[in-house]
């Protein structure tokens, strides 16, 4: 198993469905671990009743159906399928309402889905997913890209209310891909998934509206820093970027006050999503120690 | 894409499919790292003499692929594996040293070296522009790429001896840098393929530019880049004709880095924006603290008609 999953990281991603596939062949025993532990592109399905796509992943599974966050029905219709509680669901549909618009703000398009389901213990989980098609027949309204997907997976565990807080277990996933192609520059194809996962103790407070907005005012402040970091040095040849993972896998999330909404959920999850950047930046860097660029600029890897 | 066959309907491959899977998954290693890659799947294939027929097909086609470069045994420099060098599975032709290197694919290294014979090499004629052509790009890849190697094969018309009968040259530059411990390999591979034409005193140059890197710190990001050229520069003599191929060389390659670069700076602005933005619409920050008001709002202007 551990030799299936350092195959997986090494294969192309490009060819992680053929790699996958022949995986299961050869571990037929291990099947629900590989195809729990292997990220595959999202799947979407047409909500007749709402007529809105929901996402599809094992967290709206039942049997062979899959349960729509809109309608809160599965398709294909399934009977005594299992549902959330009245309060989860409650829950479940506020975040679905704020992750829409942020979706639609930040990609100008695509598909959101939310799963929130009780755990076995006192917490709750949650699932957030995006699916975006950028390429020039889909939703990229530019036109850059021949081909282009991104696909998150944002999965949070909220552990029982203890002292006033709770913890929070974050576990991201982005699988990307993206070709462009054009006479000078020929086809240029990046792809990649990336995983993370991110831990934190947020307070409980008793949702005081005050607290709530200094907290994410707060970290907002870094948030935008840290992406302004992150798009200059992209931006510079001198880029060291070990540097900036360094700094960002030491930036903690940490808060002092806090509030158990949807929205902290989300917050945390806009933190992740920085970080591919940097990967892209780790692709070019290579590049450029193939072949450094000329006069002058220094590009090294460490040794 | 491969084709495993029925696995569901028949859970037990035949040892023929494991093979062919071992076999896949070793030709589609990373650049630099099908050593990892053969250990995993030496690990999974659990049958050493399944995995050992696998590995003696797989090697040699991705080391060829790959343009693997190999130090020579007796410190004569570096020769390039590639399907323009091959002698036989194991014997490949450096045209530099004029040697025939005997190569252990699976170990990727070499094993001994010989004196090519005469009927190896090509004729003096050939040799000429073969060898002005080699100092050329040599001083070009020094230059160039930190740890590139270059060759320069007569694939056509080797035996020529004089004016008046077409030849064809194709020069390999192999440039990888493998950094495990910093989760990052890559590789840039070039083919250029020379087509020297006595009648018409001019030589076709077609390339073919591929660059692939791999991150994999916490993930698996890959870059896959290639493109094609063409161009033509006059049939002189050796020397000119190794000073116009080279340049030509150094201008494509030049260019098409260049323009690769233009594609990494338009990714996070453009590109990348296709996919997702690096701010909302709005232009700053999503408003977390206002997202009920955010929803509301929506809602009436939803009910006044207001917008979509």
């Amino acid at each position: 198993m551990e030799a299936a999953m350092d195959l997986m990281r090494r294969i192309s991603p490009n060819q992680g469905e053929t790699a996958l596939s022949a995986l299961l062949a050869i571990l037929p025993s291990h099947s629900s671990e590989l195809l729990s532990q292997v990220d595959q592109p999202l799947q979407v399905l047409m909500d007749a009743k709402c007529e809105k796509e929901f996402i599809l992943c094992e967290y709206n599974r039942d049997a062979d159906s899959y349960r729509s966050p809109w309608s809160n029905e599965y398709y294909p219709p399934l009977e005594d399928g299992s549902l959330p509680s009245a309060e989860m669901r409650k829950l479940e549909c506020e975040a679905n309402d704020v992750f829409a618009i942020y979706r639609d703000q930040y990609y100008e398009g695509g598909i959101s889905s939310v799963y929130m389901w009780e755990d076995d213990g006192q917490g709750f989980a949650a699932c957030f997913l995006i699916k975006k098609d950028g390429s020039k027949s889909g939703d990229g309204r530019r036109g850059y890209l021949h081909e282009g997907t991104w696909d998150a997976i944002h999965v949070i565990e909220v552990g029982a209310e203890e002292d006033g807080k709770a913890h929070y277990c974050l576990t991201s996933t982005v699988m990307l891909s993206l070709t462009t192609e054009g006479k000078p520059s020929g086809t240029f194809n990046l792809a990649g998934s990336i995983r993370r996962q991110m831990n934190c103790d947020l307070a409980v407070a008793d949702g005081h509206i005050c607290n709530m907005g200094k907290m994410i005012e707060e970290m907002e402040g870094k948030l935008r820093n840290s992406l302004d970091q992150v798009i200059n040095k992209f931006n510079d040849y001198n880029v060291h970027s070990n540097l900036i993972l360094i700094r960002f896998s030491d930036s903690k999330f940490i808060c002092s006050e806090g509030c158990l909404t949807p929205t902290d959920l989300l917050f945390l999850i806009e933190r992740v999503l920085i970080h591919w950047q940097v990967y892209f930046g780790k692709t070019r860097e290579m590049v450029c120690t193939l072949r450094p660029p000329p006069e002058g600029i220094q590009m090294k890897l460490p040794e | 894409m491969a084709d495993w066959g029925e696995e569901s309907e028949n859970p037990e491959l035949t040892e023929k499919q494991k093979k062919e899977i071992a076999k896949w998954f070793l030709t589609n290693a990373p650049a630099g790292e099908i050593q990892y890659v053969a250990k995993d799947v030496r690990a999974l294939i659990a049958d050493d003499r399944l995995y050992n027929m696998a590995a003696a097909e797989a090697f040699p086609l991705f080391n060829k692929a790959h343009l693997v470069v190999l130090e020579m045994p007796d410190r004569s420099g570096d020769v390039i594996i590639s399907s323009f060098g091959e002698i036989d599975k194991d014997n490949f032709f450096d045209p530099r040293t004029a040697q025939i290197v005997t190569v252990d694919h699976m170990k990727q290294v070499c094993t001994k070296v010989r004196p090519a014979n005469d009927e190896e090499l090509p004729s003096a004629y050939v040799e000429e522009f073969r060898f002005a052509l080699d100092a050329e790009l040599c001083k070009y890849v020094v230059d160039t790429y930190p740890k590139g190697t270059c060759a320069v094969y007569c694939t056509r018309g080797k035996d020529v001896d004089g004016p008046g009968v077409n030849f064809d040259f194709a020069v390999v530059i192999s440039a990888s840098r493998t950094s495990p411990q910093n989760f990052c390999n890559g590789s840039w591979r070039s083919i250029w393929t020379l087509e020297f034409k006595d009648d018409l005193q001019v030589v076709e140059v077609k390339g073919k530019m591929q660059v692939v890197a791999h991150y994999f710190e916490e993930g698996n990001v890959q870059l896959d880049a290639k493109n094609e050229c063409r161009d033509s520069t006059l049939l002189q003599s050796p020397e000119d004709c190794a000073v116009s191929i080279s340049n030509t060389i150094r201008h494509h390659e030049a260019e098409y880095m260049a323009s690769l670069e233009e594609s990494y700076l338009h990714l996070p602005d453009t590109t990348f924006k296709d996919l997702r933005r690096k701010l909302p619409v709005t232009r700053t920050l999503f408003p977390w603290q206002n997202t009920l008001q955010f929803s509301l709002t929506r809602d009436i202007s939803r009910e006044l008609g207001i917008g979509k």
